[in-house]
């Protein structure tokens, strides 16, 4: 492994090993904490995501390397008019490793091609995000203890969320898991997923329209934010908007395990009155999101410890 | 009017009738200056009506372009008056700078000298996906 573009590109081996690898540096922090010493990670973010670059940043100073980079367009070179693959030629110079997040679908893609360096996808658009789906897989492996055999969730906007869309696919490669699609018709996932992943791997899947019919179903619950500009009329979101908030009452209906995640971050789809209850894992996700950036980090740059 | 035979060239046969013009403008043969003979609604047993390209020039044929076209068309190359080489068409696993991504939000759209590349994923449905979106338009 090269470089990191889709999620769909990586072997369940190589998952499982990134995600082992996370979990003993998680086990034994100061093992790793020189591990990238003298190592440069560049950040390359071409609109900002200040979430997912703290991310990136904090991964690389935990493992004793260096960060450098920019946060957004206007403050690089392309505000100048540099193409992509001339910055990500030039930053290879002087970084051993680029995450990269783009507005335009296919540029970390394009960027692998002509890069000396090993380039992360840090989202590219509504296209890959795939640090977020091993972010995802770590924390169903760590809450749940495995990566197969239980019933996932999925609410809210399914039709244009693209961590529901790489989620499903990651985690159709493993055995005995059970699909609930709760949203609304307008929301619905897109057919490629029902036909190309569901149907064609004979995999049980069911779709729903409310979240209180399956509730008590639910080992996992993957929350979504519905967001406004999605609907064709206010007077559809108003009438839809509260229907996909996960909040006390609903969750009594719940299993005592239930593991709640959320990519983050929220609005108001999640209830802050539940944030105390330790069935919610979204917090612990964020966390687990610096710990699989840190393993791939240590992946793509061949360090071993 | 008298087509000659072609003493060295090529000769793209059964080209589906009324499909001449689009092969000679996606192989870009205006860009050539030998004489190309462009046959119609030729009758053929086979297929009813074809059209055939006739290229009077050593001509180094795109078969990749040739190929995605239209799979069916023969290709015969042509020395000293003889049929020495017939070229078989496939549908090709990879297209670069065939066609255009016509995704907006692909980096293609803002970048003009990235590649357009796609790669066959629907061998049945013809269908072709641009690497870096993964659009099949
Ligand atoms: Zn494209």
């Amino acid at each position: 492994m090269k470089h990191l573009i889709d999620s769909t590109d990586l072997t369940v081996e190589e998952i499982d090993d990134i995600l082992d690898l996370a979990i003993d540096i998680i086990n034994d922090k100061d093992k790793y904490s020189e591990a990238c010493k003298r190592k440069k990670l560049a950040t390359l973010f071409f609109e900002p995501s200040t979430r997912t670059r703290l991310s990136f940043e904090a991964a690389m100073m935990e493992l004793g390397g260096n960060v450098l980079g920019f946060s957004s367009a206007d403050s690089s070179s392309t505000a100048k008019g540099e193409s992509v693959g001339d910055t990500v030629r030039t930053v290879g110079c002087y970084a051993d490793i680029i995450a990269m997040r783009h507005p335009k679908e296919g540029a970390p893609m394009f960027s692998s091609m002509v890069s000396e360096v090993p380039i992360i996808n840090a989202g590219d658009g509504g296209h890959n995000h795939p640090t977020q789906t091993l972010t995802d897989l770590l924390t169903i492996k760590r809450e749940k203890g495995r990566l197969n055999n239980f019933t996932i969730g999925l609410c809210g906007d399914l039709k244009f969320g693209r961590t529901v869309h790489s989620l499903i696919k990651a985690l159709s490669r493993y055995e005995g898991i059970k699909y609930v699609l709760i949203s609304p018709n307008e929301l619905k996932v897109p057919d490629y997923i029902i036909t190309e992943v569901f149907e064609k791997n004979n995999i049980d899947y069911k779709e729903v329209t409310t979240m209180e019919e399956v509730m008590g179903e639910l080992d996992i619950i993957y929350m979504t934010r519905v967001q406004k500009e999605r609907f064709f009329n206010e007077a559809d979101y108003v009438r839809l908007k509260d229907t996909y908030i996960l909040d006390k009452d609903k969750l009594k209906l719940a299993k005592d395990d239930l593991s709640i995640l959320h990519p983050l971050p929220r609005v108001n789809e999640i209830s802050t009155t539940i944030d105390d209850d330790p069935r919610a894992c979204y917090f612990r996700q964020a966390l687990n999101g610096k710990y699989v950036r840190m393993a791939l980090i240590l992946t793509l740059l061949g360090v071993t410890v | 009017m008298k087509i000659e035979s072609i003493q060295n060239g090529i000769v793209l046969d059964h080209i589906t009738a009324g499909k001449a013009l689009t092969v000679y403008h996606d192989l870009k043969l205006d860009k050539l200056d030998c004489s190309i003979g462009i046959l119609q609604n030729v009758r053929s047993s086979k297929m009813g009506k074809k059209d055939i390209l006739k290229i009077h020039q050593e001509y180094d044929v795109n078969l990749d372009v040739l190929g995605y076209i239209d799979p069916n068309i023969t290709v015969s190359i042509i020395k000293d008056g003889q049929t020495i080489e017939k070229k078989k068409l496939a549908l090709p696993k990879r297209l670069v700078n065939v066609k255009k991504c016509k995704n907006p939000r692909c980096i293609t759209s803002v970048e003009q000298d990235i590649p357009h590349i796609f790669n066959l994923t629907d061998e049945a449905n013809r269908v072709y996906r641009c690497i870096y979106c993964e659009a099949d338009k």
